[in-house]
């Protein structure tokens, strides 16, 4: 068998996922922390000043990569719920919601950064802008995710009808994003778009690409946590759960 | 003793929920003609069994076989009746009405007429009667009746001596043993060994898992 | 197979809907009360409301629908005869369809007979009316079969109450963008046949897929 395809299969064992996990959790967040660190003192001190927006532009090193990841999130987790539900692998299952919390934090972030970026240029905190508004509706597909995989008792189907659901949505979002755009053309005519027609000199790209691998890096330590813990609760009562807990209280 | 394959066979049948365990592996089989009665404590997982054989749960491991065949939906729906613990009965509609709609749904036996399948449940004069004025018994006897109007032959019933009275339990007892005569077959759940039917029987025992 | 199973369906429902001939109209009654208390929070008077009209109706329609979503798998979740549906040899699919299309005629129907009147109340534009009731025609029976996968995905539980609120409005966004949308394009006199049109496309989708999808997720639930 192609090492790689083997590799997947171990992954499947609850045990060693665990083992994986705890050993890159850690990794991927100092990685994620050094990027970020580097970002965010680029997108401070080194890059210049937009010369239409001044300095409230720089807000967007934060926001275009939490909004690349709210969307990159919704769509892992429906792959991920895809492969559970043909599959029915558990891990998959584990996979797809622990990547939900993560995503409606991204999604937040994008919200509220977007509202801050928009404040001097609409005057209000909030815009009816097409972007917000579509984030805004992600976020309650997002809590809506949330909300059913926590409604429902038995862990396998409470994951498998969220993960139902996160399909249906991303097969609906773009619908969700055309017509959003479309009502705002209906209503506001041309609205001030938050990047403008400007694209981006090359000089204030570096801190962009920092910040999209760093919310990467920040995501993948995320997700294997959050995964290791679903999984540790699924499997508890079991003897190499007890043996790890054991483990651990003996070293102290 | 025929050559043709049982009317439904399992084998290494394994379901858990939650991590637990319910049953498993288990392995067995039934032919036409033959009933097998499925015994154990409550929470010994008979139901679940049942409800994994009629298709409603999925098996963690192991195949279900019918007539020789891997038990594909299809297949497995025009060649099982259920009988579950919810009689599926509308409260609203009348028994015959409830009866006209089991039929459209399952499909009919050929030969056999609502009016005539409530007059063998013993309901004959109950036709116009709403279902939520019928008493548990009556509920009963009148999914029975429904049992009797289904086209498949292997009939999966859980508990039903449930809720019946002596007369009732004979009622059931005397439907099996027709049903068995004519080619069918019935798997049966109970946790009394009082209300065998008297027909070719084999047992299984579940046992509650560790 | 499948025809005769439909026609058990519809019998059945029909029937059951005659025994319970009141509940029928409870979500024209609540449409009513939604624009009863638009009316009063606006402040009744005619310039006001004539403007937002179209959209009040849509959302009361929409909440309507919302509300009935309940009735739509509840009853046959909890006598059972959702298993049967899942055991019978025709495709649950087809089975959640006709179910949608019964609760549809008997829900959604009722309000759209009595738009115009609702209409009155609020004093809508004559004009906007046909293309209100276009919009509800292709609209509502779409938020049915959208609101029939939240509906079974929803279907094992006791009390959902803002859940099924919460599942449904994401998926609903484009079907109220395009439906009220329509109107909004008619009444500033253009053409409003490409809403209409998406509306018509997205109800050709939907009526193949939503029942697939309600089906799994109603699979999902009842294990």
């Amino acid at each position: 068998m192609h090492p790689l395809v083997r590799w997947f299969h171990q992954l499947g064992s609850p045990p060693y996922f665990d083992r994986f996990a705890a050993r890159w959790t850690p990794v991927a967040y100092i990685a994620g922390i050094l990027v970020m660190a580097y970002g965010v003192w680029a997108a401070l001190f080194q890059v210049p000043a937009d010369y239409q927006q001044g300095d409230s532009f720089r807000i967007l090193y934060i926001h275009v990569p939490a909004a690349w990841m709210s969307l990159f999130v919704f769509g892992l987790m429906a792959f991920y719920s895809a492969i559970a539900l043909v599959w029915r692998i558990k891990l998959c299952e584990i996979l797809a919601m622990a990547c939900a919390p993560i995503g409606a934090a991204f999604t937040l972030i994008t919200l509220a950064t977007g509202s801050i970026w928009g404040k001097p240029m609409w005057g209000t905190w909030w815009d009816w802008d097409p972007r917000l508004t579509t984030e805004l509706i992600l976020l309650f597909l997002y809590l809506g995710v949330i909300g059913l995989y926590n409604a429902i008792e038995d862990r396998r189907s409470a994951a498998r009808a969220a993960g139902l659901l996160a399909i249906v949505g991303v097969a609906l979002l773009p619908v969700i994003r055309y017509s959003v755009v479309w009502w705002n053309s209906l209503h506001q005519g041309q609205t001030i778009s938050l990047f403008g027609k400007s694209h981006m000199d090359a000089s204030m790209l570096p801190p962009l690409f920092a910040m999209i691998v760093a919310t990467k890096l920040w995501f993948i330590g995320s997700l294997l946590a959050r995964a290791r813990a679903d999984n540790l609760r699924r499997e508890a009562g079991k003897d190499w759960v007890l043996r790890l807990a054991r483990g651990t209280e003996a070293s102290r | 003793m025929s050559n043709a394959p049982p009317l439904l066979a399992a084998r290494g049948l394994r379901f858990a929920r939650n991590e637990q365990p319910v049953f498993g592996p288990l392995a067995f089989s039934v032919d036409a003609g033959e009933a097998l009665l499925v015994q154990g404590d409550n929470g010994a997982g008979k139901t679940t069994l049942l409800r994994v054989l009629a298709g409603l749960l999925r098996a963690d491991e192991g195949t279900i076989e019918i007539d020789g065949r891997p038990a594909a939906p299809g297949l497995r729906a025009r060649a099982i009746a259920y009988l579950g613990h919810l009689p599926a009965l509308k409260a609203d509609l009348t028994a015959l009405e409830n009866l006209h709609f089991l039929c459209g749904l399952h499909g009919r036996r050929k030969g056999q007429l609502p009016e005539h399948a409530l007059a063998i449940v013993g309901l004959a004069g109950y036709e116009d009667t709403l279902a939520r004025q019928l008493s548990a018994g009556q509920k009963k006897r009148l999914s029975l009746a429904r049992l009797w109007l289904a086209p498949a032959p292997l009939w999966l019933l859980d508990e039903p001596y449930a809720n019946l009275d002596l007369e009732g339990i004979n009622l059931v007892n005397r439907m099996v043993q027709a049903h068995l005569r004519e080619g069918g077959a019935a798997l049966l759940t109970t946790h009394g060994a009082y209300a065998a039917p008297p027909v070719r029987t084999r047992m299984l025992q579940l046992e509650r898992a560790a | 197979m499948m025809a005769s199973a439909a026609r058990a369906l519809i019998a059945r429902d029909a029937r059951l809907l005659w025994r319970r001939r009141g509940d029928a109209l409870q979500p024209a009654l609540f449409a009513l009360l939604v624009v009863v208390l638009f009316a009063l929070a606006l402040g009744g008077e005619a310039r006001a409301l004539e403007r937002v009209a179209a959209p009040v109706l849509w959302l009361a329609s929409l909440l309507a629908g919302l509300l009935a979503l309940d009735t739509l798998f509840r009853g046959d979740a909890e006598d059972g005869s959702l298993e049967q549906w899942m055991l019978a040899p025709v495709p649950l699919s087809w089975l959640v369809l006709v179910r949608t299309f019964m609760h549809w005629a008997t829900t959604a129907l009722p309000l759209l007979i009595a738009t115009p009147v609702l209409g009155e109340l609020l004093h809508l534009p004559r004009a906007q009316l046909p293309v209100l009731v276009g919009s509800l025609a292709l609209g509502t029976p779409l938020l049915s079969l959208l609101g029939a996968v939240v509906a079974a995905l929803t279907v094992g539980m006791r009390r959902s109450g803002i859940l099924v609120a919460l599942l449904a409005l994401p998926l609903y966004v484009p079907v109220l963008v395009f439906g009220a949308g329509s109107v909004a394009v008619a009444a500033q006199g253009l053409d409003a046949t490409a809403p209409l049109l998406l509306l018509g496309a997205g109800l050709v989708l939907a009526l193949v897929l939503a029942p697939l999808a309600a089906a799994a997720a109603i699979r999902i639930a009842l294990t």
